[in-house]
């Protein structure tokens, strides 16, 4: 299931139009994650505040976020453009895998609320390869 | 025996009182056959699901998405035994239709995201929470009677 040149566009320009909005999502995307999907709280024990909107969440998507820009400017090539993100969430963070898919999940419901015009069936599906794409670019280093 | 937080019960009533079942049915499914192409293969007989615009206009696919939203009711009334509210349609879904389970929760996936994108800031991480738990006893009691 590999991203089409039809799929690019479609993801450039949805990242156009909510890219302003980049911290937010990534904030909304992580706290709903956490709420919906408490096992995930667990990799994130060193924080003090784990509550929806907190500093270290707010801090923390702006993070995850950043990633996904970056993936964005290499998406004609993430295998290869995201080999250092790789290496640490492989050999450092060590994230199962299957949580990749739980967050992207949790951008696309994010989407759905704050873009609900623009996150149409076509912008659905080619956002929803493009992380599927992204995560598998990540796991590529774990074994 | 499913538990369900006084919270969560009034905000499933309140999300599904609120809904205008003939709008999210349809696009929900129809999401659902443009996001995840594989499940058109249980509407041969649907005639143009081609593209995303012949999916979204197709009558076929707005009278089903009714069906199955309609369905989802059975759950919202019996929130106490939905395993055996859902034991017909269980036998119906395996042994007549013969749909693989995993289509369950991708059309679930479709659906939280039409419900997000009607409620917006109003679907918050909780509701989120109470809202996938439903539809997770739901596809749960919907697998019981495979085999």
């Amino acid at each position: 299931m590999s991203l089409t040149a039809k799929d690019k566009a479609a993801v450039k320009d949805l990242w156009a139009k909510i890219s302003g909005k980049a911290d937010d999502i990534g904030q909304d995307a992580l706290s709903r994650m956490l709420v919906v999907y408490p096992q995930t709280k667990t990799y994130f024990s060193h924080w003090k505040d784990l509550s929806p909107g907190s500093a270290p969440v707010r801090k923390h998507g702006k993070t995850v976020m950043s990633g996904v820009a970056d993936a964005v400017s290499k998406i004609d090539d993430l295998t290869s453009g995201l080999l250092n993100l790789s290496e640490l969430h492989a050999f450092q963070l060590r994230v199962d895998p299957a949580n990749f898919k739980i967050l992207s999940h949790n951008i696309l419901v994010v989407l759905a609320t704050m873009f609900p015009n623009d996150f149409t069936p076509e912008a659905h599906v080619a956002m929803d390869k493009f992380l599927s794409a992204l995560a598998l670019a990540l796991s590529e280093k774990y074994r | 025996m499913v538990e369900w937080t006084e919270f969560e019960r009034t905000t499933i009533q309140d999300i599904f009182s609120k809904m205008n079942y003939d709008v999210v049915g349809q696009q929900s499914l129809a999401r659902c056959l443009i996001v995840y192409p594989w499940t058109q293969r249980y509407f041969g007989n649907f005639g143009n699901l081609y593209n995303a615009a012949a999916i979204m206009g197709n009558p076929m696919v707005a009278a089903h998405g009714r069906v199955v939203l309609h369905g989802l009711d059975k759950a919202v009334k019996n929130m106490d035994n939905i395993k055996a509210a859902y034991a017909e349609l269980s036998v119906l879904h395996s042994e007549k239709l013969h749909v693989d389970p995993d289509n369950f929760r991708l059309l679930g996936d479709c659906l939280t995201v039409v419900v997000a994108a009607q409620l917006g800031a109003a679907f918050t991480p909780e509701v989120q929470a109470a809202f996938q738990k439903f539809l997770a006893v739901v596809i749960s009691s919907l697998q019981r009677q495979y085999h």
